[in-house]
């Protein structure tokens, strides 16, 4: 079966499943982020995605832009760091470019996606090899816009994102960190993944997880 | 961890309590965690909003008040406020001559405050202008990194920016002013110990008992090496050469500070600070003006920084202004 659009219950599915992830791996990621960071990336991710999912129940909404700019906003407010302002980045453009629609195709979705990863670069002036979460958004939505033009199928597409973002989150280890507090290890962070790298990956498998679920 | 504390949690919410209680002449947001001086800006007069992590005091808190800044966003220890705050604190001490955000170079500060400034500018029109404090020589790729942190030439840039917003410069001035100071001056610290963050429960990293950190973070970030602990005139050496190294400070009043880092009493700093002056002296750098004392700290880490500014006689005229605020205070 084939599947060409994405729902505003599966976009909230896709983020129910992503606040599971990362509390399932919050160890995981405050691990990763001791290592080249300050510890702290998995309880703050998982704080700012519980918060997210409190805001959806307490307020829910009727459109896909409105869903987005909450989650960015609710981001931005309460994880900190440099995550915050990228990640709230990242899904205040996802919903600006989806607009106030119900329901998004798959070339609707991969624009927004890409849109967040604009909002992700103007933010983070990140590129590629940074070992950043660049290193997985980037690869991933190639692959999701490579895959949809073979398959036109928008699940298709979202595990050939997963893959790609498995590979660029493990592809972040042997790279020397430009950005953030990791870069002033220099060399020291070689042999690390990226904690923002690991986190991204989830993003991913959270959206090929819930659109196999149909 | 032995600390005096009721529990990790509530560190920052029960400071800013007794922040509140101490000072009449403050007010404090509990709820944004942000501290104004109780009178409102003055009309017509440039507002400075800074904030960071907190675990630094007295910065930025305790520079509030006149003369230096007219609010601080207070994020939880070492962690940058969120642009909520900084939105919020720029919409109350605007008083229509525009807003300066002082921010220190850190990746977390730098995006929040960026964020924070496109709200205030979306939402109500406020100017805002912007400095970004980067004056840390230990960080020596800074093409390949986040950059030079921003470490002790805060203090001095508040201070000074702080005095040219209160003789009524506009904007365009007291940033420039801001951006001058920043140009100008540069730091090196040195840790003797490290840090315990409150939540973390345990030192941040480990430092052998004959053992300093030559170019350490004031969170605790590694510096440029690790050597065998010296005595006072040896560490002065290492923290001001690589200063002396990055700016030419020759034919030009300074204004030099000797920092402590949170857990080195003020005996030592000032035995450094006589250090200091001699290889100034040597040097050939003229010493116009100075400060010894604890005013950008890293929690309870042993250790100290050196801070060295190229004045000129604008930016002596702005630091003998008088300052009245928690953590700096003459003149008045």
């Amino acid at each position: 079966m084939t599947n060409d659009t994405i729902s505003l219950d599966q976009l909230t599915g896709w983020l129910t499943r992503f606040r599971d992830l990362v509390t399932e791996q919050v160890s995981y990621l405050t691990e990763l982020d001791s290592a080249i960071g300050d510890a702290d990336h998995g309880s703050n991710m998982t704080r700012g995605m519980d918060a997210v999912l409190e805001k959806i129940q307490a307020s829910p909404v009727v459109a896909v832009d409105e869903l987005f700019k909450g989650v960015g906003m609710t981001l931005v407010t309460s994880v900190g760091g440099a995550s915050g302002p990228l990640y709230g980045t990242f899904f205040l453009r996802i919903g600006t470019s989806a607009g106030p629609v119900s329901t998004l195709d798959a070339p609707g979705l991969a624009a927004a996606l890409r849109a967040g990863l604009g909002g992700v670069v103007a933010r983070g002036k990140a590129e590629a090899g940074d070992k950043t979460m660049f290193d997985v958004l980037a690869p991933a939505l190639d692959a999701f816009d490579a895959d949809l033009v073979v398959f036109s199928d928008i699940s298709s597409a979202a595990r050939a994102a997963y893959s790609a973002a498995q590979a660029g989150r493990d592809a972040t280890a042997p790279l020397i960190a430009r950005k953030g507090r990791a870069s002033y290890l220099g060399e020291r962070s070689i042999g690390h993944i990226d904690p923002g790298a690991a986190s991204t990956s989830l993003l991913f498998q959270a959206l090929a997880e819930i659109l196999d679920k149909e | 961890m032995k600390k005096l504390i009721n529990s990790p949690e509530t560190v920052l919410a029960d400071s800013l309590i007794g922040v509140a209680a101490a000072h009449p002449e403050l007010r404090v947001d509990h709820v944004n965690r942000i501290i104004y001086r109780t009178d409102p800006t003055r009309a017509g007069k440039v507002a400075l909003l800074s904030g960071g992590g907190t675990g630094h005091e007295p910065l930025h808190g305790g520079f509030v008040g006149v003369g230096m800044l007219d609010a601080a966003c207070a994020g939880a220890v070492f962690t940058s406020p969120t642009p909520d705050q900084m939105l919020e604190a720029t919409k109350v001490v605007d008083s229509g001559a525009g807003v300066l955000h002082i921010v220190k170079n850190y990746t977390g500060d730098v995006m929040n405050f960026e964020m924070g400034a496109e709200l205030a500018a979306a939402e109500t029109g406020i100017e805002v202008a912007v400095v970004v404090v980067n004056d840390d020589v230990a960080v020596e790729d800074s093409t390949f990194t986040a950059g030079r942190r921003g470490v002790g030439t805060t203090v001095l840039l508040e201070k000074i920016a702080g005095a040219a917003a209160e003789e009524g410069r506009d904007l365009a001035a007291v940033t420039a002013v801001a951006r001058q100071v920043n140009e100008s001056g540069r730091s090196m610290g040195v840790a003797l110990s490290s840090c315990t963050v409150p939540a973390a429960g345990k030192p941040t990293f480990e430092l052998a008992e004959g053992e300093m950190e030559i170019g350490v973070g004031i969170h605790g970030e590694p510096g440029r090496r690790r050597v065998p602990l010296a005595g006072a005139a040896e560490v002065a050496r290492l923290l001001v050469e690589p200063i002396l190294a990055d700016l030419d400070f020759t034919g030009a009043p300074t204004i030099v500070m000797v920092n402590g880092l949170g857990g080195t009493p003020l005996i030592e700093l000032y035995v450094m600070y006589a250090e200091v002056r001699k290889i100034l002296e040597a040097a050939g750098i003229t010493v116009a003006r100075s400060l010894v004392g604890n005013y950008i700290t890293a929690l309870d880490m042993a250790g100290c920084s050196v801070t060295i500014l190229k004045a000129d006689e604008d930016l002596l005229h702005l630091w003998d202004a008088p300052v009245n605020t928690a953590g700096l205070r003459w003149g008045i």
